[in-house]
């Protein structure tokens, strides 16, 4: 295959990452210049940065026209469509959320340190939304990785933030290790390192099934850690429960969305359904294997995240749980991808993940100012909340309504369109078990809303002030919740379906 | 697709979404204004309504019904989300033009009656208003889309109202049980309608969550192809009929699903009782009918003949329980489980006369409800008790409150001259006709007294009925009045009679001059019954 060689569209390609690094670079240079004070201010400059970066990507991101060719650039490293530019502004607008919400951690607002590696981080996301070769695909994860280990334990002298990055890192490599492997092995049998050749070699070079699918299996353990599918879930409570509460957004957020972005390519392109290759002969179908891999971690990830986060008491801990839950809901959107090649079930996991950033970034969110306020993070210490901030409660509310998946919030079309896969793809019996797990999380979101609005408590009268950087953080993110639920569901399904028709385009 | 956009539905449903939005916007001191813009924003809407309601055509239904077109009045029909067949359609055929004047009606006298709220009124009007707008879109909506939208947006305001100003001791567990088997009762309707979706689209290559668009389907008959030839009985209609129609009738309170139905009426507040009894159990009702019946006539014919037992339990044990209840809200809470059992029973006996009994029995009980239950709210806001026996005389102390519980009870029984037996009576006779085509479940009712003998059976929940409610009559109202134990019940607010009067008005109307709505409803059932085969 040939690869584009235009330089301008190589440098649009990655000019979100590029862009990025300059913020990255201004903010530690700021953080020198500016005088101790002002350095609160680096929050803004990184997140209102971010979110310029997010707009220039969906504004002036078109992808070039034309095929699999023009898009593939840089040597065939990143493919430059519209599945890499949405995940690409889900990533980079969890990003800038995120260091807004930082701005209210006393001890990470005034650090440009932090605030770097925190785009660093972004910048690997976004890479990975958008990477077509193994070696991008590695060093793209491995850049989000290890700026997360850091992130997570930024907080030196506390002790669990310390355990949290620890416990996160040695996961992390560990599973890591298994995919390079994986990765390894797919290169070893075919000699190529583009995923899309190395998807028809593989269809069509009659190799053994055994190494194949070891090696897929091998791949699917680092997918699973980082969106923590149940078996490669256990780090996700206690990384959430210790790290830094904006970091824990990011890493539920930014990083759970590139991961899903990346598997979706990934899976079509390596272990593409036949039908896919129409013109070629003799193509070999993996896609059954990961069809029933996807759908039996779905019914795990759904049914132990939600059973497990019913006897939660932390409300950190609870929303872990819910991750986990959310992202078997996810993987039944992936399994529904090769059956139906009309790019329901993609357009669908691209729907949810950007309305799930938006609704995680802004439960935690609402969070951090609690547990600033009160010095807890217990769900029963959320009582009185209403009374306290009404419209934290509010806030919070929605966020909890929009991840049980009930209108007017965005939960509810990305549920909707979700199981509407599944039964187009014939999953009809995983959208009734997605339903089952529903309406047990429904259960214990409705515990914690209820203990917001009925319960009452001695510091009632005490109200929990509300600074500038949330109030732009969460009106934000409260705003997309409600929009994208309700008049802005047209723009972004459309877009997240031609999102998914490029994936859908191999040849 | 043609667009029309007339403005009137959206408008009545916009109304108290937007208001919700204000009240919320307000400070927190401004109780008062809070009330006002609620009473503003339902008088509004039951202004419309009635508009809506005198303004529908029977004629140019009827007309559309010989044409064999499905016929909506005051169409709002604009894209929403195209590329998987949603588009925002609203609009209110026979059936449901009543409905939204029922929940107009309903949300009225509910903001009058809850004036008297103090602790966070700013909330309760605002997530009031989001339910009242909730209901009223499952009512309009023409798309099936926005109405699973709508059915599931008034679920959550529900649970707010119950659980925060709901009566203390079993509100936290009432409200979840209420949402719990509200929302499975949904989700398996809404598997059901996936079904239903996917195959009309499979069939006919356009996939629409229009409810026309399925209707069409359904006539052409992509429904009743089998599976496979070998196995000729299982198609898509037969299949999906129970699901979709027991889904929604959860919420209709069917037997043996109506267990969270006089819990949630018990512990809701006054208002939220009225319109959870009044209205939300109809919308079970309709949305049964709407998608299962008039979707899947061929699984109705089907299934309904076992059905109609689940709903004679409904009418009979409702009725006994309520008999033996010493909680005068649970009382009334049995008598909806009992009365929602005739409505389920009307629709069961597949014929114009039954339907449209039911489609009237809808409307009645809803006002009859909603009275009862500002009725007994009016009670026990004075007495802080709802145990009948310690009860009594109350006539003496709040006689607009007896005289309007009294009629009420006289919808209740079926009275001649009231809404009740202008309900009640058609159900019975299209009971005791049966359906006029050979229903499929030949081995059930292949003997002509299968229906009428539901219909004796039935007609013994109608004495019990008459017992419970002169029980309640006698033993609440009449009888000593305990001055020691009741030293200060004060008489009801004009809000309060504003309320009973506007309720009482609707019961006798309807009674008095039944083709107010009868000739309506009946435009509304036809076509089901012509898709029915009858």
């Amino acid at each position: 295959m040939n690869f584009s060689t235009d330089t301008q569209a190589s440098v649009i390609a990655i000019l979100p990452e590029i862009l990025m690094t300059i913020l990255a670079v201004a903010v530690l240079v700021y953080d020198v210049i500016w005088p101790e004070e002002r350095r609160v201010q680096l929050g803004y400059l990184a997140g209102f940065g971010l979110m310029s970066i997010a707009g220039v990507v969906w504004l002036i991101g078109v992808p070039p026209a034309g095929g699999l060719q023009e898009q593939l650039l840089l040597g065939g490293m990143v493919r430059h469509d519209d599945m890499a530019q949405i995940f690409r502004v889900m990533v980079i607008l969890a990003g800038a959320l995120s260091c807004l919400l930082a701005m209210g951690v006393l001890k990470l607002r005034a650090r440009g340190d932090f605030y770097a590696v925190l785009i660093v981080a972004v910048i690997g996301a976004s890479l990975m939304s958008a990477a077509a070769d193994l070696i991008m695909i590695f060093l793209a994860l491995e850049t989000t990785s290890i700026t997360l280990y850091l992130l997570a334990g930024y907080l030196r002298d506390d002790d669990r933030s310390t355990e949290a990055g620890l416990k996160y890192f040695l996961f992390g490599a560990f599973t890591s290790a298994f995919t390079l492997y994986g990765l390894s092995l797919v290169y070893g049998l075919t000699g190529q390192t583009n995923i899309y050749e190395l998807g028809k070699t593989l269809a069509t070079n009659g190799l053994p099934d055994p190494p194949v699918v070891i090696a897929l299996g091998l791949v699917a353990v680092g997918f699973g850690f980082k969106i923590s599918a149940v078996p490669f879930h256990f780090w996700t409570p206690d990384v959430y429960e210790g790290a830094p509460t904006p970091i824990t957004a990011l890493l539920s957020s930014a990083s759970k969305a590139a991961a899903v972005g990346l598997l979706l390519r990934f899976l079509l392109a390596v272990f593409p359904p036949p039908e896919l290759l129409g013109a070629l002969e003799g193509v070999k179908d993996y896609s059954a294997f990961w069809v029933q891999l996807a759908a039996v971690l779905s019914v795990v990830s759904m049914s132990l995240g939600n059973v497990l986060a019913l006897v939660q008491s932390n409300i950190k801990r609870l929303l872990a749980y819910s991750t986990i839950a959310h992202a078997g809901y996810i993987l039944i959107g992936v399994a529904a991808i090769s059956t139906d090649c009309s790019g329901d079930g993609a357009a669908a996991v691209a729907f949810y993940m950007f309305m799930y950033v938006l609704t995680n970034i802004l439960a935690f969110g609402v969070v951090i100012l609690f547990a600033n306020a009160t010095g807890s993070e217990q769900i029963s210490d959320l009582a009185g909340l209403s009374r306290r901030n009404p419209w934290l409660a509010l806030a919070m509310t929605i966020a909890l309504l929009s991840l049980a998946g009930i209108p007017p919030a965005a939960g509810f079309i990305g549920k909707f369109l979700l199981f509407r896969a599944a039964v187009n793809a014939n999953l009809v019996w995983l959208a009734l078990v997605g339903i089952v797990n529903v309406i047990i999380g429904l259960y214990y979101y409705l515990v914690v809303v209820k203990v917001m609005y009925m319960e009452r408590s001695e510091d009632e009268d005490k109200p929990i002030p509300v600074g500038t950087p949330y109030s732009w953080a969460l009106g934000i993110s409260v705003a997309g919740v409600l929009l994208f639920g309700t008049i802005l569901v047209t723009p972004l399904l459309d877009w997240a379906t031609d999102a998914a028709h490029a994936l859908y385009v191999l040849l | 697709m043609v667009m029309t956009f007339s403005g009137v539905l959206t408008g009545i449903l916009l109304i108290p979404l937007i208001s919700a939005i204000i009240i919320l916007l307000l400070p927190k001191e401004k109780k008062e204004e809070a009330r006002i813009i609620a009473a503003m924003a339902t008088g509004m809407v039951l202004l419309l309504a009635l508009g809506v309601f005198f303004g529908y055509s029977v004629d140019d239904a009827n007309a559309a019904n010989d044409n064999g077109q499905a016929y909506f009045a005051y169409e709002d029909h604009v894209q929403w989300i195209e590329s998987i067949g949603v588009s925002w359609h609203l609009g209110v055929d026979g059936i449901s033009a009543p409905m939204v004047l029922l929940t107009a009606l309903a949300g009225f006298t509910g903001v009058l009656i809850s004036w008297g709220i103090e602790d966070r009124t700013r909330e309760f009007m605002a997530f009031f208003l989001l339910l009242v707008g909730g209901v009223l879109g499952v009512f309009m909506a023409v798309d099936l889309f926005v109405l699973f939208f709508f059915y599931e947006l008034a679920i959550f305001p529900m649970y707010f109202l119950i659980v925060i100003w709901g009566w203390v001791k079993t509100r936290e567990y009432a409200a979840m049980k209420l949402t719990l088997y509200i929302l499975v009762g949904s989700v398996v309707a809404l598997i059901g309608m996936l079904a239903l979706y996917f195959k009309a689209g499979q069939a006919t290559g356009v996939y629409s969550f229009d409810f026309v668009d399925l209707q069409a389907a359904a006539k052409a008959g992509v429904f009743d192809e089998p599976f496979s030839p070998a196995w000729s009985a299982a198609t898509t209609a037969r299949l999906w009929f129970p699901a979709i129609f027991i889904g929604f009738g959860v919420l209709a309170g069917v037997w043996p699903f109506h267990n969270w139905s006089p819990d949630g009426h018990v512990a809701a507040p006054t208002a939220v009782s009225m319109i959870h009894a009044g209205v939300l159990m109809k919308l079970g009702a309709f949305a049964a009918l709407r998608v299962g019946v008039q979707l899947l006539p061929e699984g109705a014919k089907a299934h309904l003949p076992w059905i109609i037992f689940l709903t004679l339990i409904n009418v009979v044990y409702g009725a006994l329980i309520a008999m033996r209840q010493r909680d005068f809200k649970y009382v009334i809470g049995f008598s909806s489980v009992s009365h929602m059992g005739l409505v389920s029973m009307g629709f069961a006996t597949m014929n114009v006369t039954g339907m449209t009994g039911a489609g009237l029995q809808m409307f009645s009980h809803g006002v009859m409800t909603a009275l009862f239950f500002a009725c007994v709210g009016m009670v026990y806001d004075r007495a802080h008790t709802r145990d009948i026996p310690s009860l009594g005389g109350f006539v003496q102390k709040l006689p607009w409150v007896a005289v309007a519980f009294i009629i009420g009870g006289f919808v209740s029984m079926g009275m001649p001259g009231l809404s009740g037996f202008v309900a009640e009576f058609p159900i019975f006779v299209g009971l005791w006709d049966g359906p006029n085509f050979a229903p499929d479940a030949g081995w059930l009712t292949g003997s002509f007294t299968y229906y009428g003998l539901i219909a004796v059976v039935a007609a013994l929940g109608i004495i019990v009925t008459a017992a419970y409610v002169l029980r309640v009559v006698g033993q609440v109202f009449f009888g000593d009045f305990n001055r020691e134990r009741f030293p200060d019940v004060s008489p009801i607010t004009i809000y309060d009679k504003i309320a009973l009067v506007v309720l009482v008005f609707w019961l006798v109307a309807l009674g008095v001059y039944p083709r107010l709505m009868a000739p309506m409803v009946e435009s509304g059932v036809k076509p089901i019954v012509s898709m029915l085969g009858g």
